[in-house]
């Protein structure tokens, strides 16, 4: 019953945040992927991860939230592990759309917490409205494009009101209308109090929301900085390159 | 050629007339049939999923065994239950030898490992594709495997209608474990041998149109199924 409410954030009254990564590593058959990173996410602000492809952002990401196996060093929420997963949420790099309806689908995690389906596609309705997907919502989750299945992890994510989101380039595939949209919706879960940790390639994507950065490189933090200071004043000559848009091998 | 005309218009005739001894052979096809698939439908569709989501010893061992019981000789499986279920076997007690029931255990020992290897492989593709997303939501052992279920519904259906396509045609087994006894034993495919080799020619194919239309008619279903599977609907 207990886990019936976890939805409503009621479960440990201890925020979920700071985050703590100490020589944090990440290993696949011997073969470093990324690290060691040290890295605190605070309670506010929004961290914006950047750095050429390949260079471990989405290995970031996936160490925080837990899908990827820590190889060496330390990962610490504020609260037990356990308890640390069911507030997070994670909107992946390309979408895994389930063979459902998209009401059904952005329904699922609620139905997880044992919320009564009625309950559960009503509010499903409401957050598929609200990223633009209200006149799609019985249609097969699958035959969404590109840019509509992003909308629909993005609803499927927040719909949980997590303390944290991880989000993986979630606007890849968008217009810049749709972008617009998103950031909006961004900008009100991080007014509800949802945390947000984010990787783009888009500079101006960074540039609007970001509160901190941290650039990537080679599978290593290059630089960590707070965002202003990064634009105008990067400190590594690959940063440097990365933002002025230059090709950073 | 006129005789097979001749055998033609006969077998039709005997399924417009709604023959009682056709009809009651195909009911008995139909009962036999029906019965072996859901009950190995019963154990080889939770058994292709457990096999999926779970990581144990010899799972790889135990994967094999199953690919390979798929091709167990129907005859071979016959002669099994035989041995079980005769006078002297270890279940002849039961008196199960030449009945409806025999030739149920005959064939689900046949397609449950059919059915449990096509539902094995769609929930093991679907899960290495929900993977992520069900441990990044906090989905619990049981509720992985209940959402893995019902979103492969249709590949769990093809299934099914695999295991029944090969039950229905099958002779070999049932024969030998059920004895094709007029108006207790006997079903489409071994009276289909029985009747011709007795020169019965229009009944035996009156008896074989059913059968293709039964056949056509599953794999029809199972074509469209798997059609719209890839059409990425559901
Ligand atoms: N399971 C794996 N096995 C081997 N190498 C891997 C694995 N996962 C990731 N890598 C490698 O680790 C490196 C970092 O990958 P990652 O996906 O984190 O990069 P990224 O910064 O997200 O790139 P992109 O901008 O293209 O999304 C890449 O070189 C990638 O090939
Ligand atoms: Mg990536």
């Amino acid at each position: 019953m207990g886990k019936a409410r976890a939805w409503e954030g009621q479960e440990d009254a201890r925020p979920l945040l700071p985050l703590e990564l100490h020589g944090a590593e990440a290993r696949v058959r011997g073969k470093r992927l990324l690290g060691p990173v040290d890295l605190t996410i605070g309670r506010t602000g929004t961290t914006i991860v950047m750095g050429p492809n390949g260079s471990g952002k989405t290995t970031l990401l996936r160490l925080m939230h837990g899908l990827q196996r820590l190889s060496a060093g330390t990962i610490r929420w504020n609260i037990p592990r356990a308890q640390a997963r069911e507030r997070q949420a994670y909107v992946f790099q390309a979408p895994i759309m389930m063979r459902r309806s998209v009401v059904d689908s952005i329904a699922y995690p609620l139905i997880l917490r044992g919320m009564n389906r009625r309950q559960a596609r009503a509010r499903a309705a409401d957050w598929a409205d609200r990223v633009g997907l209200g006149a799609a919502l019985h249609r097969p989750a699958q035959v969404l494009s590109g840019g509509e299945k992003q909308k629909l992890a993005l609803a499927r994510a927040l719909i949980l009101q997590p303390e944290i989101l991880f989000l993986d380039e979630p606007c890849a595939n968008l217009d810049g209308r749709a972008m617009r949209e998103i950031e909006a919706i961004l900008l009100d879960a991080r007014a509800g109090g949802t945390r947000i940790v984010m990787a783009t390639h888009d500079m101006g994507q960074a540039r609007r929301l970001a509160s901190e950065i941290i650039f990537l490189y080679a599978g290593r933090i290059h630089e960590t900085a707070e965002a202003g200071a990064f634009f105008a004043r990067p400190a590594t000559a690959e940063a440097a390159a990365f933002i002025n848009g230059e090709i950073v091998e | 050629m006129d005789g097979i005309l001749e055998g033609f218009s006969q077998a039709l005739k005997l399924i417009v007339t709604f023959d009682p001894d056709l009809y009651e052979i195909i009911a008995m096809s139909l009962r036999v049939t029906l019965t072996a698939v859901i009950v190995a439908s019963l154990i080889g569709l939770p058994l292709g999923a457990w096999l999926a989501v779970n990581r144990f010893r010899h799972r790889r061992l135990t994967i094999a065994v199953l690919n390979a019981l798929m091709g167990l000789p129907p005859v071979v499986v016959g002669l099994f239950v035989y041995l079980l279920l005769s006078r002297a076997g270890p279940l002849g007690v039961l008196g199960l030898l030449f009945t409806p029931t025999a030739m149920i255990i005959a064939q689900v020992i046949i397609i449950t490992p059919l059915i449990a290897s096509i539902a094995h492989q769609a929930i093991r593709d679907l899960w290495a594709e929900y993977h992520d997303l069900l441990i990044s939501m906090n989905a619990s052992r049981a509720q992985r495997i209940r959402t893995l279920l019902w979103d492969g519904r249709r590949a769990l259906l093809t299934a099914m209608l695999a295991g029944f396509g090969r039950a229905i045609g099958e002779v070999g087994a049932i024969m030998i474990v059920g004895g094709s006894i007029e108006h207790s034993t006997r079903v489409l495919t071994t009276a289909i041998a029985l009747e011709t080799s007795k020169g019965n020619l229009e009944f035996a194919l009156g008896l074989g149109f059913v059968l293709i239309a039964l056949a056509v008619a599953v794999n029809l279903t199972i074509h469209t199924l798997s059609g719209t599977e890839r059409a990425s609907t559901w």
